[in-house]
């Protein structure tokens, strides 16, 4: 079961801000969603291999080698609050 | 500082700065020198539906770090995702390694707290992204905003975990000398960029919490961080107060450290293996990689020593730095290597820390020059340090400053044999008093006419030749 | 449809007059196809055209593009308000190579927001409606792109499929839409949901269409380490028929929760195939009952850390006065992200956090390897060739009718979303009408055999009349 404190727990680690009208519901809704899930604890899969990806495929690489970067304009184009060249950050601590 | 109650573990985040693009993207590591946010592109700037791709290079250059450090490489090695908040990280998340890292379980010797060769463990080796660079608006804990440059994020990183075998901040700075020097050899790594070795440390003193120290951002800051965290703890347990679990921030600038994170908020990183890339089987990789290792600096130490037959100790200096080491076997090829090992561990390598240079600024043939004229008798040891420095000052067009022009424009031609023996009759003639006192059996009376014969040479005379000829020349009167 | 629409381009007709007059029937549509137009840039390409026409398999061909791909210089919005207004700086792989055969972009679509949906009301921009009945949901979350190639609003599009976001949406409006093997096509550009499942595919009027566009967007993207090299050769083999085929059909597929008129019409359907020269056998994919929850886990989990990079500081929303980092990213994820949005990624976020991975993660990719062996196992050699099931257990349901009911709206992907976890290619068909409701039949073929599931598709199309109808409403 999940509760409200989880729920204010995964919000801090999302880093979404849930309000307590929000929390009732998605307490509700996560778990029916949870106990829908819950019916995967009927298989048994101890010695089943999980799939991570379909293609079977490693060792896929690029080579070293530099190609030109955005400009410091382009890079900075889509962002609000920038100042001499750099993104601008809500302070640290 | 030692005391024996200290425990020191350490994670350095190495940059694989002699790559020419980063891990993921094609943007150049050569950003040292630019503006911000010029050496970006969609990749490394996380912009939506971006994919990365691996650099095969850093992966074969992690390969040779795993070697040279004694890991057991893993045969097959993942990335995965560590999913974090901070400003710096554009995704949101590192892409780094957890499970199945590329290196595990090696080992480094380092020279030890009481000078005895040590083994220090080294748990994992693991390739990881860099986040971008914040730039406070004064210190981090007092700062209105921050800002963000992504030049450095994407580059290459290795990280580097000791188990904590460290008992000092000297050990530990002694472990990252070492490491540099490994990384150096390897040519994967040049330490002299700024934020090319980073260290987060793990310190507490035995029987006590562990705080975690991070950002220290250079070799001379490990010890400086160290040693004032050793102090804080160290008086905090004498006031009563117990060390809690913490993070703490190395501000450099007050050469504090600073609390940031308690253990209360440890985050919960969520790994989980990248999507986006697929595995990498370096298994068959590895041997074409251990067959192309270069000599590593304790094997290159034991040959110098054998081949050469210098001292260990001017073996390990010389050593210390790959750079030196290829000066000293160009030099070694053609003057007497224990001349050399001895004129370049104890004179060169202390004029060039006095001045905070490299090697590269004093050519080898200048060195063959001055131990050539040296041994045959032109100049003096004195003069030979004096022309060592002249041509460290002038650091300008080496083929101006050569050994032979110092030497004329300074004059220090050792003095003839005629010149000293003028010298000594008449500095035996001017001091009376002392001869007096030498005649009366004090024998040390004579120091003082060689110092005499050393005034009026001007120092060319050879401090040995000129003590034999005054005592020959009192003898004979 | 894109043949004889090159073939009215090269004998004088205008680009430019084309494209106006879709810009014109879009900017009158009731339906919300579209979040943005991309009229200056259309406009002008199509005018570079009229002036010296190029060459191109899609020479001339307006196409709209789903909101969740990168069009650089044209917002990318995935449909969201955390990202209205960015702006890409680069084109997506698919994007390239549409251009590289000479199409025009004309728009991008509207979409469940960041394709967490199947029914495109959980837009930012306010839900697409299905043009066969205004009152009823598209399907989704590539809603606006079914919707626009329904109602002619663009005569081809492309869609991003994670659990059968374009075969939903193909089924619900009655147009072709094809998910190709995991691999085939690049994912370099396609806003990410949940990695490992999605592939981009195209939406179209007809099966040849579609193989047409497959040609220009498959092949192998060095940016993209899950791309593929693959062979092509999609439109050659397109008319072959389906003689000699054998077609699997699982057994459950059918049965409760299939609107008895669905049913019906897949089962029509698959006596056509036998008709045409087909033969079928009842097939099992045990595990079928459980995909949807692995689906989910498995898209939730990831979707959250795709997500967390949306915090407005390098684009995107951005809103009042900075707090501290984590309070100011904080408000601004829960203004920016919808209800949908957020219900996945902290439901993902929980199930990958300390203590969870097992039970949800870890335990839901197991379950995708017995799904993945059901398909492998059935599609054998000996077994079928392709298999062959309803898209969607019902037609379109109405508007705001599951919405608030979240289980109620995931159940309805119960037959697209194992596809997606097995990675195999599916297309969806219209093969008929429930009360006026188009209805989809789903081809699902084996790895990387996309052109047996396009010949089997040609082959049933031409001997049906089902693609031709066009809904009323909006003619
Ligand atoms: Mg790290
Ligand atoms: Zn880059």
């Amino acid at each position: 079961m999940i509760t409200g404190e989880d729920v204010d727990h995964i919000s801090w680690l999302a880093s979404i801000k849930v309000s307590e009208e929000e929390k009732a519901a998605f307490v509700a809704s996560f778990n029916s969603v949870l106990d829908y899930f819950h019916q995967l604890d009927e298989l048994a899969t101890d010695d089943v291999e999980p799939t991570y990806r379909v293609v079977d495929l490693t060792n896929v690489f690029r080579e070293d080698v530099a190609k030109e970067s955005l400009s410091q304009e382009e890079s900075l184009r889509n962002a609000s609050r920038t100042e001499n060249g750099y993104f601008k950050s809500p302070r640290i601590v | 500082m030692a005391g024996g109650d200290v425990i020191i573990g350490l994670e350095v985040h190495v940059q694989l700065n002699r790559l020419h693009s980063k891990l993921f993207c094609g943007c150049s590591t050569d950003y040292h020198a630019s503006d911000p946010n010029t050496h970006t592109c969609p990749v490394c700037l996380g912009l939506p539906g971006t994919l990365p791709v691996v650099n095969r290079r850093a992966v074969e250059y992690a390969i040779r770090v795993a070697l040279a450090l004694n890991c057991q490489i893993q045969g097959e090695t993942l990335f995965y995702r560590k999913n974090y908040y901070y400003p710096d990280l554009p995704k949101a998340f590192q892409i780094t390694q957890y499970d199945f890292p590329l290196g595990l379980g090696g080992s480094i010797l380092i020279k030890g707290e009481d000078g005895e060769e040590k083994k220090i463990r080294i748990t994992r080796v693991h390739m990881e992204e860099d986040p971008g660079r914040l730039v406070h608006a004064g210190t981090i804990d007092r700062a209105k905003y921050s800002m963000v440059d992504y030049n450095r994020c994407g580059m290459s990183l290795l990280e580097v975990v000791t188990e904590p075998d460290l008992r000092s901040p000297k050990e530990a700075r002694s472990f990252l000398d070492k490491l540099r020097n490994i990384l150096e050899y390897l040519d994967v790594f040049d330490g002299g960029l700024e934020g090319a070795m980073r260290i987060d440390s793990n310190i507490s003193l035995v029987g006590g919490e562990r705080a975690e120290v991070k950002n220290i951002s250079s070799h001379k800051g490990v010890e400086k961080a160290l040693a004032y965290e050793i102090t804080r703890q160290r008086s905090a347990r004498r006031r009563g107060v117990a060390q809690v679990q913490e993070t703490r921030h190395y501000d450099e600038l007050r050469a504090i450290t600073v609390s940031i994170r308690t253990k209360e908020e440890a985050h919960d990183y969520r790994y989980f293996p990248e999507p986006d890339l697929v595995p990498m089987r370096i298994a068959d990789w590895v041997p074409k990689v251990e067959a192309e290792l270069p000599e590593l600096p304790d094997a290159k130490r034991e040959r110098f020593v054998a081949e050469y037959g210098i001292a260990d100790d001017h073996a390990r200096s010389l050593t210390s730095e790959i750079r030196v080491a290829n000066f000293y076997e160009v030099v070694a090829k053609r003057a007497p290597p224990r001349l050399a090992a001895a004129w370049i561990a104890d004179v060169l390598k202390g004029e060039l820390n006095y001045r905070d240079i490299t090697i590269d600024k004093f050519s080898p043939d200048h060195m063959v020059e001055i131990l050539s004229m040296l041994e045959g008798g032109k100049i003096t040891e004195k003069g030979a340090v004096e022309v060592i420095r002249t041509i460290l000052d002038h650091s300008g067009d080496p083929s101006e400053v050569t050994p032979a022009r110092v030497v004329e424009a300074k004059g220090l031609v050792r003095a003839g044999d005629d010149a000293v023996k003028a010298a000594v009759r008449a500095a035996v003639e001017e001091s009376a008093q002392a001869v007096a006192d030498y005649r009366a059996g004090n024998e040390k009376a004579i120091n003082f006419i060689v110092g005499v014969v050393m005034k009026k040479t001007r120092g060319r005379a050879d401090p040995g030749e000129a003590n034999r000829l005054v005592k020959e020349t009192l003898d004979e009167i | 449809m894109i043949r004889e629409l090159q073939e009215g381009l090269f004998a004088g007709g205008s680009a430019e007059e084309m494209i106006n007059s879709l810009f014109e029937k879009i900017r009158r549509s009731r339906l919300n196809a579209y979040n943005h137009i991309a009229e200056d840039q259309a406009l002008e390409r199509a005018r570079e055209f009229d002036r010296a026409p190029w060459e191109g398999r899609l020479a001339g061909v307006p196409i709209a593009i789903k909101s969740s791909i990168s069009t650089k210089g044209i917002e990318t919005n995935c449909s969201s308000r955390i990202l209205s207004g960015y702006i890409p700086p680069y084109d997506a792989h698919v994007i390239e190579r549409l251009k590289e055969e000479g199409a025009i972009i004309i728009g991008k679509t509207n979409m469940d927001e960041f394709a967490m949906g199947t029914s495109t009301e959980t837009s930012y921009f306010g839900p697409t409606k299905n043009p066969w009945d205004l009152d009823r949901v598209p399907g989704g979350s590539s809603g606006g792109s079914a919707a626009a190639v329904a109602a002619g609003e663009a005569p081809a599009s492309l869609g991003s499929d994670t659990g059968g976001s374009i075969r939903c949406p193909a089924s619900f409006c009655g147009i072709v839409g094809l998910k190709p093997t995991y691999g085939l096509v690049s994912r370099y550009g396609l806003v990410s949901y949940a990695n490992s499942l999605e592939q981009i595919g195209p939406l179209t009027a007809n099966v040849e269409d579609a193989a047409l566009m497959m040609e220009a967007i498959s092949g192998h993207d060095p940016r993209d380490s899950t791309s593929v090299k693959s062979e092509g050769g999609y439109l050659s083999g397109l008319y072959g028929g389906v003689e000699g085929l054998t077609f699997g059909v699982p057994e459950e597929y059918f049965g409760e929760g299939v609107d008895p008129l669905v049913e019906e019409a897949v089962w029509d359907a698959i006596s056509k195939l036998e008709e045409l020269g087909a033969s079928w056998k009842m097939v099992s994919l045990p595990h079928t009952k459980y995909a949807l929850a692995a689906y989910y886990i498995i898209a939730m989990s990831v979707a959250s850390s795709n997500l967390a990079r949306f915090d407005g500081l390098r684009y995107g929303l951005r809103l009042g006065a900075d707090q501290d980092w984590h309070t100011t990213f904080s408000e601004i994820r829960a203004a920016g992200f919808g209800p949908e949005v957020k219900r996945r990624v902290l439901l993902g976020t929980y199930a990958l956090s300390a203590g969870y991975y097992g039970r949800y993660y870890l335990k839901a990719l197991k379950v995708r390897t017995l799904i993945k062996q059901d398909f492998e196992r059935a599609l054998s050699a000996g077994g079928a060739d392709l298999l062959v099931t309803p898209t969607m257990p019902v037609p379109a349901f109405k508007i705001g009718e599951r919405i608030e009911d979240p289980l109620s709206l995931y159940m309805a992907d119960v037959f697209t979303v194992p596809i997606n976890l097995a990675g195999v290619p599916a297309i969806s068909v219209p093969c008929g009408f429930a009360d006026g409701l188009p209805i989809g039949l789903q081809i699902i073929g084996r790895h990387f055999d996309e052109a047996a599931v396009l010949r089997a598709a040609e082959a049933y199309e031409d001997a049906t009349p089902y693609h031709e109808a066009v809904p009323k409403e909006v003619i």
